[in-house]
């Protein structure tokens, strides 16, 4: 069956074959052609008010289902304002494919309006970009571009259309399988682990006196985190779980020991630094994770699964490497372990080792002073409320900064899923779209974002894209008046000489600002008025709410890792110093 | 010529021969990667090879092994990148191709064009007060043609970077770097 459709047509039914049943976007002159078929297709189109809005709801959604992602936008501005979301996905591996209008193939190369080089500009922040040069490579690119984000190690894939490659008429193939693989040539990533490796490592585990699994975010990729589990209670070792892998593992099991890191807490940070093995799956040995990695878990044998090969020794050489999907090798992995203990082989004795580990945790809980009549909330205590008083299955989003290492922190985290952060590039503004784009993906759970004041004024306006398009979201706003993470570093590390953080308690009026885009705005000073507002915020249903706690702008974020120390010299709580003996 | 790798006795440059799709940008991908992860490029050579669809880029790059395994890891994440070679230089057939213009005087031509011919070079283009010579053979024997040059007066040198291939004997094999095919 041949039929000539447009470049723009094929685009459309591409992305609905595709399964695509949302795409978030800005329409504008070079994208203008593939917005006239979208009104005959079933796609949801979201309109955002910033495209860099569009990019982090095209992410939060990812986060979520799994499935990638898919943001449109026009070319120049549009393009270059969704380079921060791009680079956000490619550092968190975010299945996400991205679609930009380009000035038509005529006029490239003459600075024409609205013309900038999206694929030089997004090239190192994507997995891959293409440009597309005639409308008849459209189906292919799109499958390419599908195949490419969710296979392997995810990421962000970038296509590029000029507007006569929209306009101009192509006869429609849509290619199989096999062409898509045949047309890429150079990419065929690894999923199943080496075997000889898998019982290294099975034999490995079985040996170690004080192993430790360390998962990170590629458990979430790879839908692995019922395999992780059966690992962890298979060989009854403790897990941490790095800030991408929150939720992979239930915080309230006996074996999770949370988050380590800059802001982990003791234990977790304690137990990976006296390890004899760190279980290492789908995490990348982060520079926030290993603090100065000279000294980082010294005693340590490593086991590195991750499906990116170039992980594999990149900061911290392994003795056994896997390159492999996480899911996959762990279930391997568990059944060399059985295969072993069937013929005979003993597991060492870990009960001292997990002694040791238990101490630390009744010695060094998570600690904030509390709140005294009076005196400022506490935004830890603010977290906790919000924790207590989430309906089951509530996905928590946040922004970048303190706010976001006191949800990793205090928030329990029991389900894959939902928690929707950036972790690797930091982006302040995150939390608002991510939100939307979360809902969107699953309707069905109540999401909450959690903000700073600095982050909420980067990319509130989304909140006038959630009224518009009926998606009720909620905002914990942790309103310290500072660019708080900044402010505590000026503290700790140039002497209290407060350069350029303060913002203003007043300014914005965040309750107006929230009622002004068509939210329920609710403002908290006290204690006791946090938790009728979040009952209320959890109440309403049919709009999003905004709730801004004024919180205590002293506060701090304990434990921390100082950038440049070693993990040996976390600091604690002031209060709880006076136990760092223990920490041994 | 402090700088130049390929003086040196032990090899402190290894050679790469990355095979990609012949397609626009790829150039612009591979070259963009070494500076994101912060390598220099000593030299390159690229071009289409026997099968159109293909180019081959020879990039020579002057690290210490341990920083070289990632940046062959993180080439082959790249999509069109379809195999990397790295070629051990003492198991590997390099060749380059110099062209130089020299400034020498009418009278003292002879000795230029004399010194070209024991090289085995050739005569390009001869001037009242210069000639243009070229040399083609392996980067050594290149380093020396173009320092005995110098003592005339160099006017302008250009070197295409190295191309290489693997020797025939039995243990040259193209060393194909072991890491499977990146995601």
């Amino acid at each position: 069956m041949t039929q000539k459709i447009t470049g723009a047509q094929a685009l459309i039914r591409a992305l609905e074959l595709e399964n695509v049943d949302t795409i978030f976007g800005l329409p504008g002159g070079c994208i203008l052609p593939a917005y006239d078929p979208l009104l005959d297709s079933p796609i949801r189109h979201i309109l955002v008010r910033h495209e860099q809005g569009a990019g982090h709801m095209a992410e939060g959604y990812a986060h979520v289902t799994g499935r990638p992602g898919v943001a449109m936008v026009t070319s120049g501005p549009a393009a270059t304002n969704m380079v921060t979301p791009l680079c956000d996905a490619y550092m968190d591996s975010i299945p996400m494919v991205c679609i930009t209008g380009q000035v038509p193939t005529t006029a490239i190369g003459t600075d024409a309006f609205q013309e900038c080089d999206t694929v030089g500009i997004t090239r190192s922040v994507t997995k891959h970009n293409e440009l597309i040069m005639s409308a008849d490579d459209v189906p292919l690119m799109v499958r390419q571009a599908f195949h490419i984000a969710t296979t392997g190690r995810p990421g962000p894939v970038l296509l590029d259309l000029p507007k006569d490659v929209l306009q101009n008429s192509m006869t429609w193939h849509w290619p199989s399988d096999e062409e898509v693989l045949d047309s890429l040539p150079g990419y065929k990533p690894v999923s199943k682990g080496h075997p000889r490796m898998i019982k290294e490592a099975a034999r490995m585990i079985l040996d170690a006196k004080q192993p430790i699994i360390y998962a990170g975010g590629g458990i979430l990729k790879a839908r692995a985190a019922d395999a992780l589990r059966e690992l962890a209670e298979l060989i009854d070792t403790p897990v941490v779980t790095t800030l991408m892998a929150r939720g992979a593992f239930p915080d309230d099991h006996p074996l999770c020991l949370g988050m380590p890191g800059m802001h982990g807490n003791a234990t977790a940070i304690t137990a990976m630094q006296k390890s004899d093995l760190l279980i290492t799956l789908g995490a990348r040995f982060d520079d926030r994770i290993t603090g100065k990695v000279a000294t980082f878990a010294p005693d340590a044998k490593i086991i590195h699964v991750d499906i990116d090969p170039a992980e594999q020794g990149k900061v911290r050489r392994p003795d056994v490497p896997i390159v492999g999907d996480c899911r996959l090798v762990i279930e391997e992995i568990i059944k060399a372990i059985k295969d072993l203990l069937n013929g005979g082989d003993k597991q060492q004795d870990i009960s001292a080792w997990k002694s040791r580990v238990s101490g630390w945790r009744e010695q060094f809980p998570l600690y904030y002073p509390s709140n005294e009549p009076g005196e400022a909330l506490k935004p830890q205590y603010c977290l906790e409320q919000l924790r207590d008083g989430a309906p089951e299955g509530t996905i928590l989003c946040s922004g970048v900064g303190q706010h976001q290492m006191w949800s990793s922190q205090y928030w329990k985290f029991n389900e894959p899923y939902t928690w929707v952060n950036s972790g690797g590039l930091g982006t302040m503004g995150f939390s608002v779209p991510a939100a939307i784009g979360a809902k969107v993906g699953r309707p069905d759970r109540t999401v909450w974002a959690v903000d700073g004041d600095g982050c909420f004024q980067m990319t509130a306006q989304e909140l006038v894209t959630a009224s518009v398009e009926r998606i009720p979201i909620k905002v914990a706003i942790l309103n310290n008046s500072y660019l708080g993470m900044v402010r505590q570093w000026q503290e700790m590390f140039y002497e209290e000489r407060y350069s350029e953080v303060y913002l203003s308690p007043e300014l914005p009026d965040f309750v107006k600002w929230a009622e002004s885009m068509g939210c329920i705005g609710i403002r908290v000073e006290s204690p006791e008025e946090v938790q009728p507002a979040i009952e209320k915020a959890n109440s309403i249903d049919d709009r999003s709410v905004v709730v801004e706690f004024r919180v205590d702008a002293g506060e701090k974020v304990f434990p921390m890792v100082p950038a440049g120390f070693s993990n040996d010299d976390v600091l604690l709580h002031p209060d709880q110093n006076n136990r760092r003996e223990f920490l041994r | 010529m402090s700088t130049n790798p390929y003086v040196m006795n032990q090899p402190a440059h290894h050679i790469l021969s990355v095979l990609v799709q012949n397609r626009p940008g790829v150039l612009a991908r591979v070259a963009g990667l070494f500076a994101r992860r912060g390598y220099n490029i000593f030299s390159l050579a690229v071009a289409p090879t026997e099968d159109p669809m293909l180019s081959r880029i020879t990039i020579v790059v002057d690290v210490e092994s341990a920083p070289l395994e990632q940046i062959v890891k993180q080439l082959f994440k790249l999509v069109d990148v379809v195999k990397i070679s790295e070629l051990d230089p003492r198991r590997s057939v390099e060749r380059e191709l110099l062209m130089a213009t020299v400034r020498v005087p009418a009278e003292d031509r002879g000795q230029v064009v004399e010194l070209t011919n024991i090289f085995e070079g050739k005569i390009l283009a001869v001037g009242v007060e210069a000639i243009t010579v070229s040399l083609e053979g392996s980067p050594d024997k290149l380093d020396d043609f173009e320092e005995l040059l110098r003592g005339y007066g160099i006017v302008e040198l250009q070197r295409t970077g190295r191309v290489a291939l693997p020797k025939l004997d039995k243990e040259a094999r193209l060393k194909a770097v072991k890491h499977g095919k990146a995601s």
